[in-house]
């Protein structure tokens, strides 16, 4: 545990490439492989299993520290984390002892903190999990006492299932590509999927031949597309390129192989269970198969497949009911062929392989598996009349792919491009902030906007923190007889400079006008444009509407909140 | 609660007002008498008719606010009398010659702690427990989530840190005033006699705490080398304002860090980006902010700066003081250097008036 920690300790601290993967490597090498293992796990963000919760560690915290809990919250609303707070408020004792005299008791306290990092995953932590209430909570402050604030940390994050530390699964990859002599691609498709914290299964990664079985559900890793450098394309041959829709759905693999069916997502999740209408269709599909596609909500006959946030009820659905798979049913739209009768063809031309794919897909194959259309392009000319069909066609913008190139991995510039569509735009007034985490903890800088509503539209607006009646006094306010009110539209936190997010921060803290927990309500002046790919009808926001991607394009420091959008002009956005 | 309008102290535009010594502490604006905690900006301002503060600070204070002030230097302990007022200074452990005030008139004391800390300075006069009936206490760091380690322990992480890059520089961001020179302390402590080299803001500073006796080991300002000479393996002291200047040119490839009681918390850490945080403050940690109130004995606290009021409520609800939050001012009005930002630091960028609404 106290190496891993330190690992985490140095990984955090350092931010450079170099120096991280010189860490990795130096850890992956020193401890044993049962303990390495499970770093391994841990850095690539597959320990997910939530053991403890963050509130049940809270309460044993806030008893440790015989702390009031508004204390604690004054002082999570600092640090942004809850499993950093515990830490900073419990951890370290053994540390601060260490400090002030020669210390008997320490060596007996780091007990625990030596115990190795399997140990921990496997026995500790879950061993915690299991005891009875009072036990716990004296088991886990005992442990607290013996470990650093780092320690602590780390061991709130694993418990609750959140540990995540700031480094890419590029440079984990990196790393025992360093430490085995394998390529890393070789590496990344190995670890393609869940991956079983042993020591036997850290020694597999590593060998030089990879077993058959344990790769036979695996996906290959996914080839990824750069936003478009026009620049590079121009005195290219447009009869080169392929021209297809790009889907807003979710990227998959779909795989046949040994008799069975295997869909995963791009996020490397198996989603069988989510799409058993999918698997079923692929049943007559030949063996030793996979298909890089897209899953989309798509009844058959329909012009046009569902938008995303439809699709998403079915991503949330394990076992779907028969009625909902009638209502929303799934199709996969084939882009690609990685593998044909078994034998990995990722090195072909995509000419080649859409050809393998074409002839797959027209030899009777049932409507849900569909081949992604081909766009004809004579000029370059007709790459924006595509673009602009795009929203008619229920899709987010082309794909072009150079029909010569293999299927790589990764984002590799120059042979795969999006063009997405044009975001849509508009001006809306900031209305509450909250605190962003890590980096971004102590700033606000998790924004939600409004857009102007008429007094009589309709709409559950009753809680205060969705609406802000406007007042006489109140600027822009409308003319009597002629009431607005903001209503809360989209939130977004990406999109402004470090420089805006500090001098916004600045002028939030200045003008809350009202507070709810670690949501601040602000005098409603400031407008903000926002750019998103689209808009749809839902029950599930306030405004009645679901925004797809809102970020921040600019802050509109020329425009009164006044002149801001309206709900009717996001309403009209909707594609009819 | 607010100070009472016959009570010994009251807040006056100016600041904090002592009616019967006739006299304000750390004025905000130009007053006739001004007794004066520290010589930090945002507690020593220029224009006031007279001044008194300890001696050792008298070298910084006439530098800054200018050479011909009427300065009365103060010895720690001494009893001064103004108007009907007794004064005395005690030492607050904050910089060199930092005080806490002490204010008595008709049977009714307080005590202005000014910026303070409970922990070991080989740099400055270590905090003195002072009684009083009432209390002004800073709360810069105010939360139970900060508690120091001690000096030693981070200054000695920051000489492994050193000396671990010996192919490069090392800079290490501080505050020009306090910080810098309780590092210095601390490393010669530690038994280095190696050259350290300067930020000229650091230098300007460095020879008030040389004639005070203070020990440390050799400096220069980093100007004085020659253009070419290796910086490999130096460690170089710069105020944090110099990390995003042309200053840093010289200093490329080098390893930076930084040293502040902010750097306690990840969030802040990873904000500022470059380098390594080292967890030292001048100002009490939590702990020390308890137990400075308990050694005093007053009935009565009022908190300035950064959490005021998590440190009242606390006060009140746990310990059963009255206790309130104090605005003077002061925070809001905090221009150029202090210790250390009493707010979280957030690289401020001034916000335009007319956007106010």
């Amino acid at each position: 545990m106290r190496q891993f920690c330190q690992l985490f300790r140095q990984l955090d601290r350092s931010t450079g490439s170099q120096e991280r993967v010189a860490a990795l490597v130096a850890h992956f090498g020193s401890v044993p492989p049962e303990d390495a293992a499970w770093a391994l796990h841990c850095l690539l963000g597959k320990q997910r299993r939530r053991l403890l919760t963050a509130r049940r560690l809270r309460e044993i915290a806030l008893d440790a520290t015989a702390m009031p809990e508004w204390l604690f919250q004054a002082s999570h609303a600092q640090v942004g984390d809850s499993a950093e707070t515990i830490a900073l408020l419990v951890g370290g004792s053994a540390e601060a002892a260490a400090g002030i005299a020669n210390r008997p008791q320490e060596d007996e306290a780091r007990v625990d903190a030596d115990q190795p990092l399997h140990r921990w995953m496997e026995r500790i932590l879950p061993g915690l999990a299991a005891l009875p209430e009072a036990e716990q909570a004296v088991e886990i402050q005992r442990l607290w006492r013996g470990l650093s604030v780092e320690e602590v940390l780390v061991m709130v994050k694993l418990l609750t299932g959140s540990f995540r530390v700031g480094v890419g699964a590029g440079l984990v990859i990196q790393a025992l590509a360093t430490l085995s002599g394998l390529e890393s691609v070789e590496l990344q498709q190995r670890l393609m999927g869940p991956f079983e914290p042993s020591a036997a299964a850290f020694n597999e990664l590593l060998q030089t031949e990879a077993s058959q079985e344990r790769l036979s559900s695996r996906p290959y890793p996914f080839f990824l597309a750069s936003p478009l450098d026009a620049g590079r394309l121009s005195d290219l041959d447009p009869a080169q390129w392929l021209v297809e829709w790009k889907w807003d759905g979710i990227r998959g693999q779909l795989i046949r192989r040994g008799g069975a069916g295997f869909l995963w997502s791009r996020g490397e999740e198996l989603i069988n269970g989510s799409f058993p209408d999918l698997l079923e269709q692929a049943d007559p599909l030949p063996d030793g198969l996979v298909l890089d596609g897209e899953v989309l909500v798509w009844p058959a006959g329909q012009a046009r497949p569902e938008p995303f946030a439809v699709l998403q009820r079915r991503l949330g659905r394990r076992n779907p009911s028969a009625a909902l798979l009638r209502s929303m049913p799934a199709a996969f739209v084939a882009y690609d062929l990685l593998e044909s009768e078994g034998i990995d063809r990722r090195k072909e031309p995509l000419q080649q392989r859409r050809e393998r794919l074409r002839e797959l897909l027209a030899s009777g194959v049932p409507g849900a598996l569909r081949l992604s259309d081909d766009l004809p392009l004579s000029d370059w000319n007709d790459l924006e009349a595509w673009r602009e069909k795009a929203r008619d066609a229920g899709a987010e913008g082309l794909m072009l792919k150079l029909l010569a190139s293999p299927y790589g991995s990764g984002r590799r510039r120059g042979s795969w491009w999006k063009h997405k569509l044009e975001p849509m735009h508009l001006d809306a007034v900031l209305l509450y902030a909250r605190n962003g985490s890590g980096r971004r903890a102590n700033l606000y800088t998790d924004y939600t906007f409004g857009l102007w509503a008429s007094a009589d539209s309709p709409g559950p607006d009753a809680s205060p923190l969705t609406s802000l009646p406007m007042d006489g006094t109140a600027p822009g306010g409308a003319t009597p007889g002629q009431e607005r009110r903001l209503v809360s539209f989209a939130s977004a936190y990406s999109g402004l400079s470090d420089a805006e997010i500090q001098e916004l921060d600045r002028w939030i803290r200045r003008y809350t006008t009202e507070r709810f927990g670690p949501v601040r309500a602000v005098a409603p002046v400031l407008v903000f444009e926002l750019a998103f790919e689209g808009v749809q009808r839902s029950s599930r926001h306030r405004s009645g509407l679901a925004v797809r991607f809102p970020r921040i394009s600019r802050w509109r420091r020329d425009k009164p909140a006044a002149e801001a959008d309206t709900l009717a002009a996001a309403l009209a956005l909707i594609p009819h | 609660m607010v100070l009472p309008p016959d009570g010994l102290l009251r807040l006056t535009p100016e600041g904090l007002y002592c009616p019967a010594a006739g006299a304000w502490i750390d004025p905000v604006r130009p007053v006739p008498r001004a007794l004066l905690t520290h010589a930090h900006a945002d507690h020593a301002r220029p224009g006031s008719g007279a001044y008194w503060a300890i001696g050792s600070s008298e070298g910084i204070l006439r530098r800054r606010l200018g050479a011909g002030i009427q300065l009365h230097p103060m010895a720690y302990g001494q009893d001064l009398r103004l108007g009907d007022a007794r004064i005395s200074f005690h030492s607050a452990g904050h910089v060199l010659g930092s005080a806490q005030i002490r204010l008595e008139a008709g049977g009714e004391s307080w005590l202005v702690s000014g910026d303070y800390k409970r922990q070991a300075d080989p740099s400055c006069e270590p905090f003195e427990p002072v009684r009083a009936d009432g209390l002004i206490t800073e709360a810069t760091f105010g939360l139970p989530i900060y508690r120091w380690r001690t000096g030693q322990q981070v200054v000695a992480e920051l000489l492994d840190w050193w000396k671990g890059a010996p192919a490069r520089p090392s800079v290490l961001f501080c505050y020009a005033f306090g910080k810098a020179q309780r590092v210095l302390a601390e490393l010669r402590q530690l038994g280095v006699e190696e050259e350290v080299l300067l930020h000229g803001a650091v230098h300007a500073l460095i020879e008030p705490y040389r004639q005070a006796g203070v020990e440390l080991p050799p400096t220069r300002p980093l100007a004085e080398l020659d253009r070419g000479t290796s910086l490999a393996g130096r460690l170089v002291l710069a105020p944090p304002a110099a990390a995003a200047s042309s200053w840093m040119k010289r200093l490329a490839g080098a390893q930076t860090g930084f040293a502040s009681g902010w750097m306690a918390v990840r969030g802040v850490r990873r904000r500022r980006g470059s380098g390594r945080g080292f967890v030292l403050s001048d100002h009490a940690d939590w702990d020390g902010l308890l137990r400075t109130v308990r050694e005093s004995g007053a009935r009565t606290v009022l908190v300035t700066h950064g959490q005021g009021e998590v440190l009242a409520r606390y006060l009140r609800e746990v310990e059963g003081l009255a206790a309130d939050p104090l605005a003077t001012g002061r925070a809001a009005e905090a221009e150029g250097e202090s210790s250390e930002d009493h707010e979280l630091p957030n690289d401020a960028v001034p916000i335009s008036e007319e956007r106010a609404g």
